[in-house]
């Protein structure tokens, strides 16, 4: 899996992303400053890491989803090159229109940092295919804008067309008030664009891979892309 | 020529800004506030005096950037 993780200004989780892509994977990825206009040659899987790029100005990820490598990342999603967008990632995803609808101010208002459950939808896709379809996963949660929403017709349409692939759930993978703790619609966690090869989502997978962090749950996600990668070589 | 973009939050879409400042409000005193919105405000400093280019310029930053139309309004306004 030949993975190249996008560098911005005020991105602050690209090395524990290119952390996990190299355990799980063994390969290095590469790192990607937002000034570059080409991935580089052969990349299988484009990253868009969490933080705080350029401060959180303006509106969170908007002006980096401006950036030259932004293009370059349009026009490999456009040929249905693989692209995982985490937390602030994944708003820079929702600002360059690489996915519908918008991140807001979480209902509560505060910054939340936690571990939160996610009930994965489907296991039918190159995304969730380290799952179960129902499984209940523990990953770590921090952002203070993470309140999805979109139109009612955006809306029905991911629902309609099975396009939500995580949602805030409780333990027992019970939807819950208490536990969409963002305000999320339909306590939506992660969606993909049209082509199923585009995936957002607002917590991090990526820090639940080692057993001494505790906890592993975010395995499959990067085990499940491998896999799906080197079944399609 | 001095120009203002003001952004506003689209009518439906929730404002749980909005509300907490309404609910500040409310906490000191202030009575008749029957709801805020938050929005922003842009004041931009353009080169030249042609109105109608300035106005071209203005809608061009407020759609590419300034606004995220999704949920967000604009309005541009040159002032002189």
């Amino acid at each position: 899996m030949k993975s190249a993780v996008l560098v911005f200004p005020g991105i602050n989780r690209e090395r524990d992303m290119a952390r996990t892509l190299k355990i799980i994977s063994g390969q290095e990825p590469a790192m990607v400053w937002h000034t570059e206009t080409e991935l580089p040659k052969g990349t299988d899987l484009a990253v868009i890491p969490g933080g705080f790029s350029y401060g959180d100005y303006l509106r969170c990820g908007a002006i980096a989803a401006r950036s030259p490598v932004m293009d370059a990342v349009r026009s490999f999603a456009a040929k249905g090159g693989l692209v995982l967008a985490v937390c602030n990632g994944f708003q820079i995803a929702c600002e360059a229109g690489l996915l519908p609808g918008v991140l807001m101010r979480n209902a509560r208002l505060k910054f939340i940092c936690r571990d939160v459950y996610l009930r994965v939808e489907r296991s039918d896709t190159p995304f969730t295919r380290g799952y179960n379809a129902g499984q209940v996963i523990r990953v770590p949660s921090a952002h203070g804008e993470g309140n999805y929403i979109a139109d009612v017709e955006t809306i029905a349409r991911l629902e309609g067309e099975g396009r939500v692939l995580f949602r805030y759930s409780a333990p027992d993978g019970k939807l819950n008030a208490d536990f969409n703790f963002n305000g999320a619609t339909n306590a939506i966690a992660g969606i993909v664009n049209d082509k199923g090869n585009v995936l957002g989502m607002m917590p991090h997978p990526e820090n639940h891979v080692e057993a001494a962090i505790g906890c592993t749950d975010g395995r499959g996600l990067f085990a499940g892309l491998a896999d799906h990668l080197a079944r399609a070589a | 020529m001095k120009a203002r973009v003001t952004v506003t939050l689209k009518t439906g879409v929730l404002d749980p800004q909005g509300k907490a400042i309404e609910g500040a409000l409310r906490s000191l005193g202030v009575t008749g506030v029957a709801s805020v919105r938050q929005g922003k405000v842009f004041d931009i400093e353009i080169e030249g005096s042609d109105k109608a280019k300035a106005e071209a310029a203005l809608k061009a930053a407020a759609d590419k950037l300034l606004a995220n139309t999704v949920i967000e309004n604009y309005r541009v306004e040159v002032l002189g």
